[in-house]
């Protein structure tokens, strides 16, 4: 199209010397933008006018999943995919969004888009971004264990793969989910065993319905706080998940011991949790791999449990795609692109204002 | 090895003390004797030598991990801790291993003396053996000290509670100069009398910082006031026409005072001093920074001595004609000092006494802790003239009066992540001070490092700054853009050559965080130099 263009142009109008060097450049500059690019919006695709995951208020925003810092508040229109759709609309209230379908191709100006499973977390999807032959995907946030309540990781095949390195890092090395979780059902029991409430910390959405499904509700009664509670019950329609009672006011602390609740890490430290002693608290996050991670949270026990890739699963897919370019968005991305530099990756960095599970340990929900 | 890192893991998972001193008392009272003795060692800091130093360390683990060095480095400098990131970035195997503890210790102790390839093959094919957390626990028992909030303390608590031994005998028990390797269970914890009792400490007592009103004391007859003088706190022990000088930390150092020979055949046999070891010179006490000259020397040389003499100032006899004489009143014990000061004051030898201030209200004990920083001393102690010298730190009897800090308000420059609890954070920051340059141009001048006095929100906050400016990165270090400003507080300050600002303050910390101050408000060097008595 381009250089149909710039023949057009040439053939009807006789540029000047110097208009011939101004055009030159232009069409140069056209020419090697890359179908995708970082601004100070976030990731954008400029030939389709479309927004990945943008941080500031656009047009059209293509959203991979419903974590704060991935679906923000402000865009005028919301493309996602159809089981994302009831999340963000809890979380953003009222927006003007449409959802897809995995694997639906859809074509702005020539640019086809498709959605494909992430693994992450319920609804959260990786970015197909594809323009004369030329194939980019974003992998939002991803983890290619399958959690049995989100679609499992699906490797795109592409040329650029821009993936997030959250945990990139050879310290980072996940335990199986079922052993996970055997452990925490293990500690509740032993905290039931000594008379006390198991207050268990993990992010609203994502963590604390992975949590909750592998609970054993024959251990006790699972309590929740109310941010949980209301997410659980927007999820309830598509996964089938354990009994669950919400914290009220009238909640008496007596009835709690022995049982297990959860909760938002923001919730801990705070008046809401001290009302319950006797009770020993819990977090689930892949930070708690770190000894000084927990120690930090001051949580009693700390679980190693991620919705994000560990170091060999990063590894892993981006081999998979087949990607010669890599983009690493956030987490450790200048160690780990300087690693596949050296394994013969094409990578680097680029700034975003992804957080990753950051949020879960250091900051507070919204 | 596997109840031995369960305990670890437990100890290490929690905050509460209840729940440590639990733990601790049922591994005790399961735990074979020999375990028990390298237990209560390794919790009271007496490792065995390290048989293989950190570059070797890191260069065979990283083969087994099969990743370029770099990144083993920069992972390290994110976990904070090198054994840690050893067992993180290991893989784990379907191996296991039963040896005890002990048998590690032993093997570890043994390998000291075994040539380079034997120590690699033998760490390789261990940390292969050994689960997550038991491949942390033996890194560490070859790298260095457990940190994992367990004091001495705590543990004497837990091993009273289960071998039913009185926990100020058992503290008096596990003090000097014991080798595990050498001694039993039996001996060390369970037999009457000690083998080395020549050597042996009592516990330091220690005083808690006065909270409140000084006047809310009392009577102010009933009590003792003396400088806290700021030198090293050491028990100096002469039984049998020997010597044996300890510091608060449970260091034997008496090789590092020769001068303190002297006392033999003048201060009698059977006498344990508690005192302060000060810089002395001209008949003048120096600051800490001249004593720091003799702490870090393992030899002491003639010329050492000559130029940086110290002095022992007493403050309490514990021991007199090999009697002990705890249980008396600090009165009692006092005058016995007295005495025997001036019994040998004559003679020359190094030795004084910490004067007693004559004081006859709460306000003349103000006025004197004031003159504090012109004595050299930290502030005032105030110890109750009825009290025994007790173990530990305790309250009631004995205060520390401490002067305040001195401030200054300085640039952040530098920071570096932290370790611990902290690691993955940038916690370790260093300040800078104006200074005008030849060129009379304004420059921030380094003069003091400090990592503690933030709360955990703030230093969240400050992380992110940083992280947000950073100029350049070395290594753990990032060179930050001066834009914040914070109040430290220091206890001391003196002249010194090492220091590029050329002053050395003692004990810097972050007293405040100054949100209403720019960079052009903090201080300079000639302000902190104006402090310098």
């Amino acid at each position: 199209m381009i250089l149909e263009f710039n023949k057009i142009i040439r053939e009807r109008y006789n540029l000047t010397r110097t208009e011939n060097v101004i055009f030159d450049y232009l069409i140069d500059i056209i020419m090697t933008t890359p179908l995708l690019a970082f601004n100070d919006k976030g990731i954008y695709c400029a030939i389709a006018d479309v927004y990945l995951d943008p941080w500031k208020p656009v047009t059209n925003a293509i959203i991979t999943h419903g974590h704060a810092d991935h679906s923000r508040w402000g865009h005028k229109n919301y493309i996602t995919h159809k089981t994302n759709v009831p999340i963000i609309l809890h979380r953003l209230g009222e927006i003007n969004v449409s959802g897809v379908e995995w694997n639906e191709t859809f074509t702005i100006n020539n640019v086809k888009f498709s959605l494909h499973p992430a693994g992450h977390i319920i609804g959260s999807s990786q970015v197909r971004v594809e323009h004369k032959g030329e194939v980019w995907v974003f992998t939002g946030d991803y983890k290619t264990e399958d959690d049995g309540i989100s679609v499992p990781y699906e490797v795109v095949k592409c040329d650029t793969f821009i993936t997030e390195c959250t945990f990139g890092l050879p310290a980072f090395k996940w335990t199986p989910q079922a052993e996970v979780m055997e452990n925490i059902n293990n500690w509740w029991l032993e905290n039931q065993a000594e008379g006390k409430t198991s207050i268990l910390f993990g992010y609203s959405l994502g963590k604390a319905q992975r949590l909750l499904k592998y609970l054993n509700p024959e251990i006790g009664q699972i309590y929740t706080h109310g941010s949980i509670e209301n997410m659980t019950n927007v999820l309830r329609p598509m996964v089938e998940f354990p009994k669950t009672t919400l914290i009220t006011r009238e909640t008496k602390k007596e009835e709690l011991l022995g049982n297990i609740v959860l909760a938002p890490p923001s919730a801990h430290g705070g008046t809401w949790i001290r009302k319950m002693t006797p009770f020993v608290t819990g977090s689930a996050s892949g930070w708690m791999a770190f000894r000084g991670a927990r120690r930090r949270r001051a949580v009693d026990k700390g679980f190693v449990l991620s919705d994000h890739c560990d170091w060999y699963s990063l590894l892993d897919s981006i081999k998979a795609t087949g990607a010669e370019k890599v983009i690493c968005t956030h987490g450790y991305t200048d160690i780990f692109s300087k690693y596949l530099r050296e394994l013969g990756y094409d990578a680097r960095t680029e700034k975003t204002q992804y957080e990753g599970e950051l949020s879960e340990i250091d900051k507070t929900e919204e | 090895m596997r109840n031995f890192a369960d305990l670890i893991k437990t100890l290490d998972s929690t905050n509460k003390t209840t729940i440590k001193v639990a733990a601790l008392t049922t591994y005790f009272k399961q735990a074979s004797p020999e375990d028990k003795v390298w237990t209560i060692a390794i919790l009271s800091h007496r490792r065995p030598p390290r048989p293989v130093n950190t570059t070797l360390l890191r260069l065979w683990a990283n083969e087994l991990a099969n990743i370029p060095m770099w990144l083993f480095e920069e992972s390290y400098h994110i976990v904070g801790d090198l054994a840690e990131t050893i067992a993180l970035i290991i893989p784990t195997t379907k191996e296991h291993s039963d040896k005890s503890l002990t048998e590690y210790l032993e093997e570890i102790i043994a390998l000291k003396k075994k040539p380079e390839e034997e120590k690699k093959a033998y760490l390789q094919q261990n940390w292969l053996a050994l689960n997550y957390y038991e491949r942390f626990v033996f890194t560490k028992l070859i790298t260095g000290s457990f940190r994992i909030g367990v004091s001495q303390k705590l543990m004497t608590r837990a091993l009273s509670k289960a071998e039913d031994v009185d926990e100020d005998v058992l503290a008096y028990k596990l003090m000097g100069n014991w080798d595990p390797n050498k001694i039993t269970f039996q001996e060390l914890i369970l037999d009457e009398k000690s083998s080395d009792y020549l050597s042996k400490p009592y516990p330091f007592y220690l005083a808690y910082p006065i909270e409140g009103d000084v006047e809310n004391l009392g009577k102010v007859e009933e009590w003792s006031i003396e400088h806290k003088w700021d030198g090293i706190r050491s028990q100096t022990i002469i039984r049998e026409d020997e010597i044996f000088v300890w510091s608060r930390g449970e260091e034997l150092v008496t090789d590092k005072y020769p001068e303190f020979q002297a006392f033999l055949g003048v201060i009698p046999n059977g006498t344990v001093i508690d005192a302060e070891i000060l810089a002395f010179s001209n008949g003048e006490i120096g600051t800490f920074n001249d004593l720091q000259k003799r702490i870090g020397r393992k030899t002491v040389s003639a010329k050492l001595l000559e130029s940086n003499p110290v002095i022992l100032k007493a403050y309490d006899i514990l021991e007199w004609e090999g009697r002990d004489i705890r249980n008396e009143t600090y009165e009692f014990r006092r005058k016995l000092l007295e005495q025997l000061y001036e019994a040998v004051k004559e003679t020359k030898i190094p030795f004084s006494i910490s004067e007693r201030a004559t004081i006859a209200s709460w306000d003349e004990v103000a006025s004197e802790r004031m003159l504090a920083r012109e004595k050299r001393s930290e502030g005032l102690m105030i110890k109750r003239t009825n009290s025994t010298y007790q173990v530990g730190r305790k309250k009631g009897d004995w205060w520390k009066w401490k002067l305040e800090p001195l401030v200054i308000d300085a640039v952040l420059t530098y920071a570096m992540r932290g370790s611990g609890r902290r690691s993955n954070l940038f916690t370790d920051y260093t300040f800078a001070l104006w200074q005008e340059n030849e060129a009379g141009e304004k420059e921030l001048v380094t003069f003091a490092k400090a990592y503690s006095g933030l709360t955990d929100a703030e230093f969240r906050k400050v992380d992110d700054f940083i992280k947000k400016n950073t100029v350049e990165k070395f290594g753990p270090v990032r060179s930050v853009t001066p834009q914040l400003v914070f109040e430290i507080g220091f206890e001391g300050i003196a002249f010194s050559k090492r220091h590029k600002s050329g002053v050395a303050t003692r004990f810097p910390r972050i007293l405040r965080w100054r949100l209403d101050k720019k960079i052009a408000d903090a201080n300079t060097i000639e302000d902190l130099k104006s402090m310098i008595i």
